[in-house]
């Protein structure tokens, strides 16, 4: 089994002209575990994952896999995948032989192909020229080439876009899979939402900085969590809450109560004798501290 | 295996997994058999009076040119017209790397690009000779056909044409890495289609053509692309035409060559190859 390996970013700068597109970035990506690597479009996510595998040219600043740069990588598809656009392909050749180039550029074994055709469902379509291709499928071509070397490290960008329901569910099994066997994972996106279900860590970067680095569940911390509440008599209910010395705000969808414990209010409601159709936690607590983070929703 | 021979079999697989290799080649084929069958006909006919050229409008009645020497002027039409396959092949194969993406890959794959541009270089130069037998199939296969059954020794005992046949393979060789230079130094596929067929249909004839009227530019004209090409070859009709013309010696010819392949695949290495990728 692989292992993977730490990946550490250190004072990572990219300047394009005089726009900054990242800025002075430092993080590390342990193994064991799925790092979302998020923030909004035009954050440089793509540039600084770009800046990681060689591609880019960072202005200052390093990036390395268990202290080694990937261009001095001995064996980079058995060390590092990779998975950045989903349109990396001639359209006039198969999956089969797109695939095979790669092995035989890094000496990988031919049955690798097939292997890795099939762990991503791809095996009936191996010989399909990829112009045909639907969005998804080339998304699990993207990710067979990154598993084609077994590799310790995956990282990943935007794996989710353009998948159907389906592949968001098979895709997030993959990646948790990965993770329980060790590799390291990272996952970039620009919608919490979208890789809150995979996720152990999270980077956010807004504007080329850091803006948060934690757990997922240390996004939760900030905001105030309140209960949503209501019933048939809405009067009742809000003197109930009152007498109980409760505050609340009468929202759309029912009170708005002051107070992170929904047993509490339930237990006001049963005590006064107040019938209630709804009680449940207010939810996007994570997307709500995701979107202060990174600025406002100006990217939604 | 090591990273370089790994880097050639990769690109080998990368050119015949697509159908242009073959497309460029049957092209080739036809375009060269066309013409070297058919002007084989007509000088082979004019040369063996199976033609009568006082019945022709061609020269006034003057009859044909007195061509010594035909078949190498034949054969040497698979690199003197057939040169734009290869520099296409190669134009084609470096700048789909760029249209589709697929240096993300390549790169991935193999990080040192310094070694992937010369094992590209390397897998032009042998499918630009591959290029080069395909079009002696139509020039020499064919035009020997047509020129014997006008009477015609299409000389094929001549150690003479078997050097000739050589020269041709090493011109079309190289021209296929000219092709991969191209292609680096002007990744946009349409901007490079464009330039090599202007430059090579249009433009570097007109010069040829202009340079010949004073021994100055006379003497720069022979240092053109396909000045030189036919100067290592040996033959070609361009030359036949304007018997004036300086040309080089064979070798020069090739060296000539040689430098521009270099010139624009290190100058393309700079200007594009180490760029970044995004």
């Amino acid at each position: 089994m692989p292992t993977g390996a730490v990946i550490e970013f250190t004072n990572i700068t990219k300047t394009f002209g005089h726009v900054n597109a990242v800025n002075d970035l430092s993080f590390t990506v342990e193994p064991g575990r799925v790092t979302g690597f998020l923030g909004p479009n035009g954050a440089g996510k793509t540039t600084t994952l770009r800046m990681l595998l060689g591609l880019v040219a960072p202005t200052s600043g390093t990036a390395t896999f268990g202290g080694i740069r990937y261009r001095d990588l001995p064996q980079p598809l058995s060390t590092v995948g990779a998975a950045l656009e989903a349109a990396s392909f001639h359209p006039g050749r198969t999956a089969r032989n797109h695939l095979g180039i790669y092995a035989i550029a890094a000496g990988l074994p031919a049955e690798r192909v097939t292997d890795v055709l099939r762990k991503v469902g791809l095996a009936d379509y191996a010989d399909r020229r990829v112009g045909g291709y639907s969005l998804g499928m080339r998304q699990r071509l993207g990710l067979a080439y990154a598993m084609i070397g077994d590799p310790g490290v995956l990282v990943l960008d935007e794996p989710i876009n353009g998948l159907d329901p389906k592949g968001i569910k098979w895709i997030r099994g993959f990646l948790r899979d990965m993770a329980a066997e060790g590799r390291t994972v990272l996952v970039s996106s620009h919608l919490l939402s979208e890789v809150q279900q995979s996720v152990d860590e999270v980077v956010i970067i807004a504007k080329g900085s850091l803006a948060h680095r934690g757990t997922l569940a240390s996004l939760d911390t900030d905001t105030a969590p309140q209960v949503i509440v209501d019933g048939p008599d809405r009067d009742a209910l809000s003197d109930a809450l009152t007498a109980a010395g409760v505050t609340f705000s009468i929202g759309r969808t029912g009170l708005l109560a002051a107070e992170p414990d929904p047993a509490r209010i339930g237990h006001i409601a049963f005590s006064a004798g107040v019938e209630i159709s709804v009680l449940h936690r207010q939810k996007s607590g994570l997307e709500d501290s995701f979107l202060a983070l990174v600025g406002g929703g100006d990217s939604l | 295996m090591n990273r370089f021979p790994r880097a050639v079999a990769a690109e080998f697989a990368k050119l015949t997994t697509t159908r242009m290799w073959w497309i460029l080649a049957l092209v080739l084929f036809g375009y060269i058999t066309l013409l070297a069958g058919g002007l084989g006909a007509l000088f082979g006919g004019l040369q063996s009076g199976a033609i009568d050229p006082s019945s022709g409008g061609a020269g006034g009645g003057q009859g044909g040119p007195p061509i010594d020497n035909l078949p190498p002027l034949i054969y040497s039409f698979a690199a003197s017209v057939g040169y734009v396959f290869p520099v296409l092949l190669g134009a084609l194969a470096t700048t789909g790397e760029f249209r589709h993406q697929t240096l993300t890959p390549t790169f991935l794959a193999n990080p040192k690009r310094g070694g992937v541009l010369g094992a590209k270089t390397v897998t032009l130069f042998v499918a630009g000779a591959v290029f080069g037998v395909v079009g002696l199939a139509a020039s020499l296969g064919i035009g020997a056909l047509v020129m014997s059954a006008f009477g015609v020794d299409p000389l094929l005992g001549d150690s003479e044409t078997w050097a000739l046949v050589g020269r041709l393979i090493l011109a079309m060789a190289l021209w296929g890495t000219i092709g991969v230079g191209l292609g680096v130094l002007v990744p946009s596929q349409v901007a490079s289609i464009v330039i090599v067929l202007a430059f090579t249909q249009f433009v570097e004839p007109l010069l040829r053509f202009a340079s010949m009227f004073t021994e100055a530019t006379a003497g720069m004209g022979k240092f053109l692309p396909g000045a030189a090409s036919d100067a290592l070859v040996g033959a070609s009709f361009f030359t036949l035409t304007s018997p004036t013309g300086s040309t080089l010696d064979w070798w020069q010819g090739g060296l000539v060559l040689l430098a521009y392949a270099i010139v624009a695949t290190i100058g393309g290495y700079f200007v594009s190859w180490k760029r970044d990728v995004t």
